[in-house]
């Protein structure tokens, strides 16, 4: 672990991350003024889940970590979706 | 493990004086064995409160009618109970004061990963626990809801819900941070030639929790600040009145407070792993399957919450979809109990009080099994759901399981924690009256439910009067037993005891060090050559 190399991310990389996040924060007040029924929960569903891609890769490292990182996030979002799809096999037949 | 590691010239960690002394030694330690310490006193405390609850409850209940309280106070009670018992004992549990205490020793290293944030997790517990605590004297009096907090009830209750999930969160994050430090220490500390499958099943069955902790907790948590936004601000995230949907609710609270039944038991079963082998004279039976079943049970119980909804109205779909994910989790705990009678046949069995406690153990975490088979089968559970039924398998799951093995394991490691021995015999005596009055006080509920006698009621009908004596006559004779075992093993610690390095030979890396263990617990890490049981 010593050994590792410890990656810098460049301040305009975290700028630029910032800013994409205000962004999409922005698009998830804008589109709930759009009628899209219920791929309007959708919609804030695939954003929140892009930001959180964002801050996993770039604000938490992942993108320059060891390939372990990314095998245990993997299965944590994989078990993540399992709960939802076994909580939706309530909400789908309801 | 390997040959016998001499550091008995260090200070051991009772003696030790670092930078102060005393009580603010004790407060700001980052020894994970007094922290391990902290928490079983803490606990402990809680542990002795709670019981004293569920007295005075069991003798409301001696017969029809008020004795000693009326049902506000019994629902406030049942609820203090319930989240004293669950988040403040059998949650943290084995794992904060056992696996504190063992796991850096059992996996060779001189502490876990991180020290400070192992003490910042205690510190949480304590706030967390007052917070619970203060939430009984504060506002508009003791919440009533049950450690569940359903909406939507526990939205419209004036009673002090957001004080007392608030403290339940903070006692969240105590779990995170340890169920944390474990998973790392684990993956980063071994001695040297401890491959994971030359790990003590003790350790595996803290590495299952530690996920279960790391990945199940954030989903209560969150569940609570809504309840907290949803009382505070007004939004509808439960209450239909406002667009909310009730049974989120009780999916997002079971997404955690399912898994949080096997962040109670593995442990539990973990030590019951440890001992059978010490008392057995011999190496444990199905190493791997044992440790396949503890992620098994670990993962499989992630996905098996909704078998507490099956009455909430969720769909008929899903119930079904639930009701055999449940019995698939029961595969990989009938696994652990054969490999634990396997483990017995043909060792030389050392009848000893460690041992008894872990048959014991046994004993009773199979009526619960069983029982839980019943409540796991959609038709049956109609029937005998929020009934006296339900507390009875509850009871017997978790404080016949994380109870009987905490106990146990504290028989078991007690001379290496404090190097004395308690008597022998009157543990034996103790236990023996503790076991009776614990099924005493517990199997009657089982037949108060089958008849149909609801839970969470200070009266009842006189048709369930006999059963309901029988079992608060139980309740006392398992309090005298609690008391024999707390007094007899306060006078060993108190000087009485004999004093002993390793009274059972036990094999596994603490058992190789001095009684009580060192400061940094090895003077050399270890360099392990083969697995933990060979006898």
């Amino acid at each position: 672990m010593e050994n590792e190399k410890h990656h810098i991310v460049p301040y305009m990389t975290h700028i630029m991350v910032l800013l994409g996040l205000i962004l999409l924060t922005v698009i998830t007040v804008l589109i709930t003024s759009v009628e899209l029924g219920a791929y309007n929960t959708a919609a804030a569903m695939l954003i929140a889940s892009l930001k959180g891609a964002v801050v996993l890769l770039y604000f938490m490292h992942l993108k320059f970590d060891h390939k372990i990182y990314w095998v245990m996030v993997s299965l944590v979002i994989a078990i993540f979706a399992a709960v939802i799809v076994v909580t939706f096999f309530d909400y789908l037949y309801r | 493990m390997t040959d016998n590691i001499e550091t008995r010239h260090e200070p051991n960690y009772l003696e030790y004086r670092g930078k102060h002394g005393g009580i603010l030694g004790w407060l700001t330690t980052t020894d994970h064995k007094r922290i391990g310490l902290l928490y079983f006193y803490s606990m402990m405390t809680f542990f002795l409160a709670g019981v004293v609850m569920g007295l005075l409850m069991k003798y409301e209940l001696i017969s029809p009618g008020e004795q000693i309280m009326g049902p506000q106070t019994y629902n406030g009670l049942f609820t203090l109970h319930g989240l004293t018992m669950i988040f403040l004992f059998v949650i943290p549990g084995v794992a904060a004061v056992f696996g504190n205490f063992f796991l850096p020793i059992l996996i060779g290293a001189k502490d876990v990963s991180f020290p400070r944030l192992n003490l910042m997790s205690w510190y949480l517990y304590i706030i967390g626990a007052i917070v619970v605590l203060i939430s009984q004297f504060m506002g508009d009096g003791p919440p009533d809801t049950g450690w569940t907090f359903y909406a939507p009830y526990s939205l419209k209750t004036n009673t002090n819900v957001v004080a007392a999930v608030t403290g339940a969160f903070i006692l969240g994050f105590s779990s995170i941070l340890t169920g944390l430090n474990f998973i790392v220490t684990m993956h980063r500390l071994r001695a040297p030639g401890m491959g994971w499958l030359r790990m003590p099943l003790f350790g595996w069955a803290l590495y299952g929790t530690g996920w279960i902790q790391l990945l199940a907790t954030p989903v209560v948590g969150i569940t609570f600040l809504m309840v907290i936004a949803e009382r505070v601000l007004g939004i509808g995230f439960f209450d239909p009145a406002i667009g909310g949907d009730p049974i989120l609710y009780q999916h997002l609270f079971w997404i955690y407070s399912h898994p949080a039944v096997y962040i109670m038991i593995l442990p539990a079963m973990g030590a019951i792993t440890e001992i059978i082998p010490t008392f057995a004279r011999k190496t444990i039976f199905g190493y791997t399957a044992i440790v396949i079943s503890s992620m098994a049970i670990a993962f499989v119980g992630y996905f098996v919450w909704g078998h507490h909804m099956f009455t909430s109205g969720m769909s008929s779909t899903s119930r079904w979809v639930f009701s055999l994910l449940t019995f698939l989790v029961a595969i990989p705990s009938a696994i652990k109990v054969f490999n634990w009678t396997a483990t017995l046949y043909k060792g030389s069995i050392n009848i000893q009080t460690p041992f008894l406690w872990s048959i014991a153990f046994i004993f009773v975490f199979m009526i619960g099994g069983f029982s839980g088979l019943v409540v796991g089968s959609l038709a049956t559970d109609i029937h005998v759901h929020d009934t006296a039924f339900v507390v009875a398998h509850f009871h017997y799951i978790v404080f016949g399981g994380t109870g009987f093995a905490f106990f146990g394991a504290l028989h078991y490691w007690y001379p290496k924690m404090f190097a004395r021995v308690y008597n022998f015999k009157i543990a034996n005596i103790g236990l023996l009256i503790f076991f009776i009055g614990f099924n005493l006080l517990y199997f009657p509920m089982f037949y108060l439910g089958m008849l149909g006698m609801p839970r969470r009621y200070y009266d009842y009908l006189p048709m369930f009067h006999s059963a309901n004596t029988l079992s608060t006559i139980g309740s006392w004779i398992m309090a005298a037993g609690l008391l024999v075992i707390i007094i007899n093993l306060a006078r060993a610690r108190r000087g009485k005891g004999k004093e002993v390095d390793d009274p059972w030979d036990g094999k596994t890396l603490e058992w190789q060090i001095a009684s009580p263990p060192p400061v940094e617990n090895f003077e050399q890490i270890p360099v392990v050559e083969h697995g933990p049981y060979e006898y």
